[in-house]
């Protein structure tokens, strides 16, 4: 028997959907994947027409929040940038609209079991996955700093809910329309000091950029690796991820299944195509 | 439903490369449902896999370049296999070697394992991986006696073709004759990724091929065992495959998109003359 950890395939129903920037913010009535969530997790989901079927691989996305009881059930919500048939598919959804979904798929943020100094870095729309997280680490009683980045103003994720998040928000952007003109790796010095743990979700070289600063600092890093996947599930081996295990030994992993969340120092980041 | 001396609840499996180790499926209470689990291909030494990008959508279908990522032999014996058997899980164990003497060394050592419902002959992996070529219907009869010369009797060895219509019928008989009990119709279709390597075509787009092989093998040779598989994503699809002369189906590329499908497909043609 499946146990109540165990990720659901649903339908869910759309019910709100909203335009952040660049983004469509989409709220949907999921039961059973609101219950189960733990931050860092990820819903996989059905695109185009079902019957039949016209694409076949799923579109894998952050769950950015959820509501286990409200009027409508439980929901989750998800971040979608549109940039290629899945996603500009998914955000061109409205009201009542249907979806098959499956999740909460992955393994989540690992929590730290003493209060500790967090540091939260997200970069363009998967800092949404951040924000539960910083939730959770608050009611451990960390605390929690934040570290936004983004190319320009559009693609800046949640700077609003950080300042309620987060004792210390930093925000950095491509073009300086929003905070310090800059990226993330290079805001990162200013902002490790008596940093124990990171958490950061982004583009691979945000991610490995927070990876190499926590190691420095002598932190732990945990990194929300995002990764094309065509089934989401662990099932088809194809989101690749070339790590080091607990072993010393070199070995490739699922993406979806022993990740997305990973410790930073054990991605080969070099393999995985970031210098 | 008899395969060799083995019995199995219900005619609908699982893919090879299709299933995960099994434990994602049981996540999904999807895999006690189905007649039997197939595994990824197993080679005797552990492969990395391919560079993604792996696998890419194209119209109805997918295709992709896995390169037989496994954790070879003797980390699936140790880490997966006992899981399986623990849950009695009827397992056919997918394998694929560069050498006869690989796909020996596979059939003896996979053959006093418990756990091991049978083997199931991977030999159509397209590509580039180095495997043994078994594109002329002598050599894949070749592979077939290696993998069943140190197997015990009673285990069912079934081997798996790609879905090329053209000389399909030959290699049926060649391996039927070294001593496969059934054969899977069919793999992925060789195809290319759309940076130039080698890979394979999976999903509907491939069902019409599939369909064609099992129908022309059936009409020459009605007595052997055919295993329907491309692209089937409902149990009307299950059902042309029967029709076809296929005794079992595989579902594949469908689990992909919903883990459910299998043990779906199983509850709908339960109780169905097969």
């Amino acid at each position: 028997m499946s146990s109540a950890r165990d990720p659901l395939h649903v339908n869910g129903e759309v019910l709100v959907v909203k335009k952040i920037g660049a983004y469509r913010h989409l709220t949907i009535a999921a039961s059973g994947i609101a219950e189960r969530y733990r931050p860092g997790t990820f819903v996989a989901v059905s695109i185009g027409d079902l019957t039949p079927r016209t694409h076949l691989a799923r579109r894998s996305f952050w769950i950015t929040g959820v509501r286990p009881t409200g009027s409508h059930g439980p929901t989750i919500e998800l971040v979608v940038e549109p940039r290629g048939v899945g996603s500009t598919w998914l955000a061109d959804r409205r009201q009542g609209d249907h979806l098959e979904l499956t999740g909460p798929l992955g393994r989540p943020f690992a929590l730290p079991k003493e209060p500790v100094s967090c540091l939260l870095v997200g970069e363009g729309y998967a800092a949404g996955a951040l924000f539960p997280l910083a939730e959770r680490l608050r009611a451990r009683s960390c605390t929690v700093t934040m570290l936004l980045g983004a190319p320009d103003e559009v693609h800046l994720l949640g700077a609003l809910d950080a300042r309620r998040a987060a004792r210390a928000v930093s925000v950095v952007t491509g073009d300086g329309s929003v905070g310090r003109r800059g990226d993330i790796a290079g805001a990162l010095p200013e902002v490790m000091d008596g940093i124990e743990v990171v958490y950061a979700t982004g583009s691979h070289g945000a991610l490995h950029a927070v990876a190499a600063a926590a190691e420095q600092h002598g932190a732990w890093s945990q990194v929300a690796v995002e990764t094309p996947q065509a089934c989401g599930t662990g099932l088809c081996q194809g989101c690749p991820l070339p790590v080091v295990g607990e072993d010393g030994v070199a070995r490739v992993v699922r993406a979806c299944a022993e990740g997305p969340v990973i410790r930073g120092d054990r991605v080969r980041w070099a393999d995985l195509g970031v210098s | 439903m008899n395969l060799g001396s083995v019995t199995l609840a219900n005619p609908v499996m699982t893919a090879s490369g299709c299933g995960g180790t099994g434990r994602e499926l049981a996540d999904f209470d999807a895999l006690d449902a189905v007649g039997a689990f197939v595994t990824r291909s197993i080679t005797l030494d552990p492969r990395p896999g391919s560079l993604p990008p792996r696998v890419v959508e194209t119209p109805s279908g997918l295709v992709h370049t896995i390169g037989l990522q496994n954790p070879g032999l003797d980390q699936f014996l140790t880490r997966e296999l006992p899981w399986l058997a623990a849950r009695r899980t009827r397992t056919f164990v997918s394998v694929a070697g560069s050498t006869l003497g690989e796909y020996a060394d596979l059939g003896r050592r996979l053959g006093r394992s418990p756990g091991v419902t049978g083997i199931e002959v991977n030999l159509s992996e397209p590509g580039d991986l180095g495997l043994f070529d078994t594109r002329e219907p002598f050599q894949a009869a070749r592979v077939v006696q290696a993998v069943r010369r140190d197997l015990p009797p009673g285990l069912p060895v079934i081997a798996k073709l790609a879905p090329d219509p053209t000389r399909i019928v030959e290699t049926a008989r060649a391996i039927a004759e070294a001593g496969a009990d059934a054969v899977v119709l069919g793999n992925a279709a060789p195809a290319l990724m759309p940076d130039g390597r080698p890979a394979g075509l999976s999903g509907p787009a491939i069902r019409p091929l599939a369909l064609r092989c099992v129908h022309d093998v059936h009409a020459e040779l009605p007595d052997l065992p055919l295993i329907g598989t491309g692209g089937i994503t409902t149990a009307d699809d299950a059902r042309a495959f029967l029709a076809a002369g296929a005794f079992a189906v595989q579902i594949g590329t469908a689990l992909l998109h919903d883990p459910t499908t299998a043990a779906r497909i199983a509850a709908e043609l339960q109780g169905e003359p097969t």
